[in-house]
């Protein structure tokens, strides 16, 4: 079947801002996006600038706004889309060239909520493994999927308006370990995520658990990481 | 090269720097906002009745409405808190949304200086009034 594609295009060398370009390719409806976006890449015009890794929805690269939501180009296939489809590089990050942002003020986020284990100081050399019950596993099972694709965070109304709010991907990797019961860096992060730019600037706007491509709670992640702030105080 | 650290520091959120206090503010705020929210709506609905609902409604409210009513100390009290809750709980909304939408430091503190002054003289001014009202004074 024919596909017809309105596709975001900016280089920064040529362009003084971003602009549609139309392009028409054939593709089985059981194809998906990101195989259609190559087929321009291939065999349209080549400097159509993109990211992907794995292209089967675990690697995260390629993010992007599709008939005006975010999605997984690799995940969402040419039969659920309506034509002509639109795509858009993720929104609140610079872009750098067609679907390519500036992932670095994402990842600050990501990387100030600490998102590593945190043990006991004395225990440098654990004599033995750290056990935990399935029942304390699962306490954090939902927001170990997250991938760091950026969907939820590019759609959070609060994130376009505010660079600096730590976003819901950085809220939901906080959650992954505040609530294990390995970790005891949970009042470091709390008091991170306490700050101006911290959960609380979330409005629950519930863009985030829409946009995820893992199907994370992600709105209730981060009211359980309030909660669990607040309780602390008392 | 720089490393992964040095992009870090770069791009590391101004909230995030060691030197800033860490503090549970924004926490207590957010609570306020949650439980002054549910009172506020039963408050606000009695304000409704009784003000608009009973009798001939608003065309009553005048001075001796007034007087008679807050004759009871408890309308006084239920005055003052509905004041106190929904001018901050309005007045935190709109920091939040200040926070949000403007980026430089110089407006920001500007607006928000002007927000809270505007605060305190409401809240002086609403204060004074329900403590210091007096049906005596009647013309």
């Amino acid at each position: 079947m024919n596909v017809d594609l309105n596709l975001l295009r900016y280089n920064p060398e040529f362009d003084s801002r971003p602009h549609f370009e139309s392009y028409r390719v054939q593709a089985d409806p059981m194809e998906r996006l990101l195989d259609c976006l190559h087929k321009v890449k291939w065999e349209l015009d080549s400097s159509l600038a993109l990211r992907f890794s794995c292209a089967h929805g675990v690697c995260g690269s390629d993010a992007m706004v599709v008939n005006g939501v975010n999605v997984l180009a690799c995940k969402v296939l040419i039969k659920d889309l309506k034509q002509p489809i639109t795509v858009e590089p993720i929104r609140g990050l610079s872009v750098l060239k067609d679907f390519i942002v500036d992932m670095e003020p994402f990842f600050a986020g990501y990387k100030a909520v600490k998102p590593w284990l945190i043990v006991d100081e004395s225990e440098h050399e654990p004599a033995r493994e750290r056990i935990q019950s399935q029942e304390e596993r699962d306490r954090f099972e939902d927001t170990t999927k997250c991938i760091l694709c950026a969907a939820c965070t590019t759609a959070c109304p609060i994130f376009w308006s505010d660079e600096e709010y730590v976003g819901p991907a950085a809220i939901v990797n906080a959650h992954r370990f505040i609530f294990d019961s390995r970790d005891t860096g949970g009042d470091e992060r709390l008091e991170i995520l306490s700050q101006r730019d911290g959960a609380y600037k979330c409005r629950t706007a519930f863009n985030c658990t829409e946009a995820c491509p893992r199907g994370i709670k992600v709105t209730k992640a981060i009211q359980e990481v309030k909660r669990v702030a607040l309780y602390r105080s008392f | 090269m720089a490393t992964v650290e040095d992009i870090y520091r770069k791009h590391k959120p101004k909230a995030f720097s060691p030197g800033r206090r860490p503090s549970s503010t924004e926490v207590w705020w957010w609570f306020f906002m949650r439980i002054s929210g549910v009172i506020l709506l039963f408050l606000v609905l009695i304000h409704l009745y009784v003000m608009h609902l009973v009798g001939s409604g608003v065309e009553r409210v005048g001075f001796d409405f007034v007087a008679e009513r807050w004759a009871n100390v408890g309308w006084r009290a239920f005055d003052w808190v509905l004041l106190v809750l929904a001018l901050l709980h309005g007045v935190n909304g709109l920091r939040i949304i200040i926070d949000d939408y403007i980026r430089s430091p110089g407006a920001r503190t500007a607006v928000k200086g002007t927000l809270y002054g505007l605060t305190a003289i409401l809240m002086i001014m609403g204060t004074t009034v329900v403590v210091a009202f007096d049906a005596g004074v009647s013309g």
